[in-house]
């Protein structure tokens, strides 16, 4: 039992790093992506390819992998996502589906369809029991890795000086322009640490979620649960939503898992009927 | 005539192109030959592309769920067929009023929010329901999908061949009746509130408009349409399975209805034709990988916009 509470937060963790980057860009340009999943693959890829083709060790791998995915967040976000904002939403959805579509094939051609396997190291392998609670190392790690990710996130949003720009660029873009910040330049930094913060997201979870090329699309769902059950306001918004989703999501697979995916869903339509801007969401998006 | 009027009366006139379209799926009919198996297929999803149209290009209701109407209708057409009635015009019938009973009711969950909650919505309603046929196998077959339907003949005459001659008949007559019902709902009092709202819906309110209760209206019967698009489908294949329900299958209508053009129409019929030859084109060059082209494509086509895939004359002018 709370094991299972155990296993669903990591797993609520987990998604929350991975989505966190697509709430902030999407509160912020109000771009609906739903290609944020191919930037966790892109993560859980470099790790893979690092580890098994050059042998890098699996830690060092993590920075490499959110500093590859953020170069190529950037990457795209200057070139291919920027004449996008202004564009109605139905053009932003199929434009990210084509990019899904091109994600997931291409992987498919360069590295083939097969599940991707990583062996963490043994250090971070099997359990051990606190308090009749079995709790597994890896999975401890990456709650206490998400976490601290979390509190620096809050520590940069609310402390830093890029932070208040950031969230008067949140508030009202336009207004924020007008004040001399540099809107443009705020988005670009922020979805080249929400891709990089996705890339890291991914390789972290690569052992857990497994990783292959269909990852955008089966995964496409959960993140967007995140983001419209949370709300995009706030990074704690999220966090809930990620934690409730994580914990709702192992308890059904374990207690009803005939049911399969079906408690999830049928959770988040009743969420959005009652607060269609999400739980914690303060006011509905633009 | 005031002018409005006129030009009201000059908006809903038929067009040249409108009866060239009419003679050509008239002359189709006896043209068919070995391909009316095709063509039984892209009247079906043309059909469905309309329905989507209505809400989308009309309406302004961006779904990514609208495959939810379409295998739930294959899936009541089928079930009907197999327990109750073999005859195709009634379980159709029962196929559309259990289909749009199922879109009236969640209708009720597009109308609040905004663009990203409706899309997940939308999304959540196919998943549930693709989620249900595929863990109640006992009544569906689950993943095997439904087997064993066995059709009756067509107005108690005309048996469905293996050609397919029978079935592409059939859709296309469905299909004509409904362009008609659509088209004369398009241009009513009804039908021009829609455009409005979707405009702008702050306005259409401060005129009086309901705006609930019409967007209600027009995603009720869209799902009644999908509806019977999916009890086509299903009754002329003799099969319904979860393929209907995918997500797959939302997306692919939603890009049919954007390359034939939102909002006219007759978008969702131009855009099966030129989707399915795209398909053939590109599938038959490179199978495994032509979702990849299918990518670019849509990717490329957003970015110089998607309005001038129909207007070549817009092609060489600066926006």
């Amino acid at each position: 039992m709370l094991t299972l509470l155990f296993d669903g937060i990591a797993y609520g963790m987990l998604l929350f790093v991975l989505a966190v980057g697509l709430a902030v860009t999407m509160g912020l340009m109000n771009f609906i992506n739903l290609a944020h999943g191919a930037f966790a693959m892109a993560g859980g890829y470099t790790t893979v390819l690092l580890m098994n083709k050059l042998g890098v060790p699996f830690l060092a791998t993590l920075p490499l992998a959110f500093v590859f995915t953020a170069i190529l967040g950037a990457a795209l976000e200057r070139t291919l996502y920027r004449p996008m904002y202004a564009r109605p939403h139905l053009d932003q959805v199929l434009f990210s589906i084509g990019l899904v579509f091109m994600a997931v094939t291409g992987v498919d051609y360069v590295i083939g369809s097969q599940q991707q396997m990583i062996s963490v190291p043994s250090w971070l392998q099997g359990r051990f029991d606190l308090a009749a609670v079995g709790i597994g190392k890896y999975r401890l790690f990456i709650i206490v890795i998400c976490g601290l990710l979390t509190i620096a996130l809050q520590m940069v949003l609310s402390r830093t000086r890029f932070g208040s720009r950031l969230r008067a660029a949140v508030d009202d873009p336009r207004v924020a322009q007008g004040l001399g910040i540099n809107v443009n330049r705020v988005f670009l930094l922020t979805f080249a640490v929400g891709s990089g913060l996705a890339g890291l997201g991914g390789a972290l979870g690569a052992e857990v979620l497994g990783l292959d090329p269909t990852f955008p699309l089966k995964f496409m769902v959960y993140f967007l649960i995140v983001v419209s059950v949370g709300g995009t306001t706030t990074i704690t918004g999220p966090l809930l939503a990620a934690l409730l989703l994580g914990i709702a999501d192992v308890f059904g697979k374990y207690y009803a898992p005939k049911l399969g995916s079906f408690i999830v869903y049928t959770l988040m339509i009743v969420i959005l009927t009652f607060r269609p801007q999400g739980l914690f969401g303060t006011r509905s998006t633009k | 005539m005031s002018a409005v009027q006129a030009s009201l009366r000059a908006a809903s006139a038929w067009r040249w192109w409108e009866i060239a379209l009419g003679i050509v799926a008239f002359a189709s009919l006896f043209l068919a030959g070995n391909h009316a198996l095709l063509l039984n297929e892209i009247a079906i999803l043309a059909l469905f592309a309309v329905s989507l149209d209505l809400i989308l290009g009309f309406a302004g209701i961006v779904s990514l769920g609208h495959a939810a109407f379409f295998g739930f209708g294959a899936y009541v057409a089928a079930l009907f067929a197999k327990h109750v009635m073999p005859d195709p015009l009634v379980g159709l019938v029962v196929a559309i009023a259990t289909t749009a009973a199922l879109g009236a009711l969640s209708s009720v969950l597009v109308l609040r929010g905004s663009d990203l909650t409706r899309l997940m919505v939308t999304l959540g309603v196919a998943a549930v329901l693709y989620e249900l046929a595929n863990k109640l196998d006992w009544l569906t077959g689950g993943a095997d999908g439904l087997q064993g339907v066995v059709m009756g003949p067509l107005l108690g005459k005309f048996e469905f061949d293996l050609y397919g001659r029978v079935a592409y008949s059939y859709s296309l007559i469905v299909l004509v009746i409904v362009m008609l019902i659509a088209r004369r709902i398009v241009h009513s009092p009804f039908g021009y509130s829609l455009k409005a709202l979707r405009d702008n819906r702050l306005r259409a309110t401060s005129v009086g408009l309901s705006v609930n209760l019409r967007l209600a209206a027009v995603y009720t019967l869209a799902a009644a349409f999908a509806g019977c698009a999916g009890a086509l489908m299903a009754q002329t294949s003799g099969f319904a399975s979860l393929d209907g329900l995918d997500f797959h299958r939302s997306a692919d209508v939603m890009l049919t209805v954007v390359i034939g053009g939102t909002g006219y129409l007759y978008g969702g019929i131009f855009g099966t034709i030129a989707f399915k030859v795209l398909h053939d084109v590109v599938s038959a060059w490179t199978p495994q990988y032509w979702t990849f082209w299918l990518g670019l494509f849509l990717v490329v086509l957003m970015l110089v916009g998607r309005d001038r895939l129909i207007r070549p004359w817009t092609w060489w002018k600066k926006k």
